[in-house]
């Protein structure tokens, strides 16, 4: 048996009960990343030295393991959310060294919480894109067929956990970043309601849309995650003030009186039929844990793309203006005079895909186009908004696919910017609406590659989402197969 | 809406960024078929809608003006390209 047969919510258990050392559990963890980096690069930085300090020092003072049940578990970071002291590249050239004077909010409860970090994971570049190829360090590849894309922005992230070289992951989500890899790669993810937790520390891509959240093996393990990163933050000033905390010991995998929706808007054209069969399969396991499932409307479908890549693209223009070759990061040589410095930084410091997003979101909020464009997608937002608003009077969760199809190959996507774009069509409105939403593993397609349901929940809502998928995998297995489980069959 | 080569041009400035020629040719042809895309917008009336910047009714967060200290001067240039030891330079922008 190994350690990667444990959830993270196992391991913890085991590690404090003094079956499994934390530092057991952190070469188990090294030794995996050092055998598998070579052949899916799912991670930036690996933290070897650090990881094993982390976990020795719980090792030596067990009363530490009693600061949470993810105590001593290894865990990766995306590379976009701050930790101090140790380089934070958001997968691009423009940031260099960039070493953090300062941790994000998030890993100050992790690290209060126990955690060990492992290393940081690769990502598209600023969180821009949706397969981790626009990374400045290289595409990540899915451990199910290293010929295909992991999915992103969170594609290392998603990679790891499904490869068993960590056992969660913290990764972002800003129109899928956390939903769509973890479907691609056969984990379960999750974007919690905006404003629940700190975006302090997260270096910011569209900061209206930004959400921090885990990626893990299980929805326990999610819930266990979340429990921690959970919390209103003064430092965060659209932080919620609520109660947090509780969702583990809520979860609860009896879904009687429940009412799931499905949007038959969100199963047209374009979705490939093995992805359909999968997820319209959820809805037959739900309805055994008691929950009621019938189909509805949400026509909003052919907006929330424009809408979204409108609104983000213009924050994210907003947002990197202050990468300039001047306060951290990478500066371009022979330059003239600062505005030379400016753009000779920016133009060879940033990838294509995040300058095609500056441009685009320049270009909304100019003059003469931001009411045709910018306040237009703000309007459609509130529509888009209401419409959920109206599905959740009478539903609890709505079921639907996370992506179109399983992951393409390497290369297929990035020729081809708005083919790229629309694949993000049923994880983005989620965002644009501020909801919680979880992706995770309902089955397989043709060619063997996992497929990922979502389910989304109204705001605040975490422990009913939860609790479906927890419902759903008790009574399926999905969640528990490995890529190498399938090269034996 | 067409995207013209000095729209390109234009956006290219505000943001700071220098494209070469070819460069140049494909965004423009890229940002034309996404903004082309985008225009699908109008065909939903949304007459008298609010525009909606945040989801949720956010309001200004105050906190007490006490004076804590911040981050030492040497850990935030420890990070910038071209330091000296008080400040970061940068070629010389006035005359």
């Amino acid at each position: 048996m190994s350690l990667f047969d444990l959830t993270a919510l196992q391991l913890g258990a085991a590690i404090r009960a003094g079956e499994v050392s934390a530092q057991d559990a952190a070469k188990t963890s090294l030794d995996a990343i050092a055998a598998r980096q070579g052949e899916n690069n799912a991670f930036i930085t690996v933290l070897a030295e650090q990881a094993m300090a982390q976990a020795k020092a719980l090792d030596e003072d067990r009363e530490k393991l009693a600061a949470g049940p993810l105590a001593g578990v290894p865990a990766g970071v995306k590379d976009n959310i701050c930790t101090l002291d140790v380089k934070t590249s958001c997968a691009s050239k423009i940031l260099g060294e960039f070493a953090p004077p300062y941790d994000a909010t998030v890993m100050e409860k992790f690290r209060a919480a126990g955690g060990v970090m492992v290393g940081k994971l690769n990502m598209d570049e600023f969180a821009m894109g949706s397969t981790t190829e626009t990374s400045f360090y290289g595409p990540t590849r899915n451990p199910w067929d290293l010929e295909r894309v992991p999915g992103g922005s969170s594609g290392g992230a998603a990679a790891a956990v499904a490869a068993g070289e960590c056992w969660y992951a913290l990764g972002s989500d800003t129109g899928g970043s956390i939903r769509q890899p973890a479907s691609y790669c056969g984990v379960t993810g999750m974007k919690p309601t905006y404003g629940t937790v700190s975006r302090y520390g997260l270096i910011a891509y569209a900061s209206s849309l930004d959400q921090i959240g885990p990626l893990a093996r299980t929805a326990e393990d999610c819930a266990a995650v979340l429990d921690l990163l959970q919390g209103r933050d003064e430092r965060d000033g659209t932080s919620l003030d609520f109660d947090a905390g509780h969702l583990l010991e809520h979860l609860s995998a009896d879904l009687t009186g429940m009412k799931i929706g499905i949007p038959v808007d969100c199963f047209g054209d374009g979705l490939d039929p093995d992805v359909r069969e999968k997820v319209l399969a959820v809805a037959e396991v739900l309805k055994g844990r008691g929950a009621q499932v019938e189909e509805c409307k949400l026509p909003i479908m052919e907006y929330v793309v424009p809408t979204y890549y409108i609104i983000a693209a213009a924050e994210a223009s907003s947002n990197l203006s202050r990468f300039d070759g001047v306060k951290y990061g990478w500066r371009a040589s022979d330059y003239e005079d600062l505005t030379d410095l400016y753009c000779k930084t920016r133009t060879e410091g940033f990838g294509r895909e995040v300058q095609r997003r500056i441009l685009l979101g320049t270009f909304v909020l100019s003059t003469g186009y931001y009411d045709a464009y910018y306040k237009k997608a703000l309007q459609v937002k509130a529509v888009i908004k209401r419409a959920f608003d109206e599905a959740f009077q009478k539903y609890d969760l709505l079921l639907t696919p996370v992506a179109p199809t399983t992951a393409p190959k390497l290369g297929e996507s990035l020729g081809d910017p708005l083919q790229m774009y629309l694949s993000d069509i049923y994880t983005v409105s989620v965002n644009l609406a501020g909801l919680p939403a979880i992706s995770m593993p309902c089955g397989f397609d043709r060619r063997g590659m996992p497929v990922g349901a979502q389910l989304i929940g109204a705001p605040l809502m975490e422990q009913k989402v939860l609790n479906a998928a927890h419902a759903f995998q008790q009574d399926t297995d999905y969640h528990t197969r490995r890529p190498e489980a399938k090269e034996e069959k | 809406m067409e995207i013209t080569k000095e729209m390109v041009d234009y956006v290219s400035t505000l943001s700071r960024l220098k494209l070469d020629e070819e460069a140049k040719e494909k965004m423009q042809g890229e940002l034309q078929q996404i903004i082309a895309y985008m225009d699908v917008l109008n065909t939903l009336d949304t007459e008298g809608v609010e525009p909606m910047s945040h989801v949720f009714p956010v309001k200004n967060v105050l906190r007490e003006d006490e004076v804590k200290p911040s981050t030492p001067r040497e850990a935030l240039l420890r990070n910038a390209p071209v330091p000296d030891e008080e400040a970061f330079l940068v070629p010389k922008a006035v005359e």
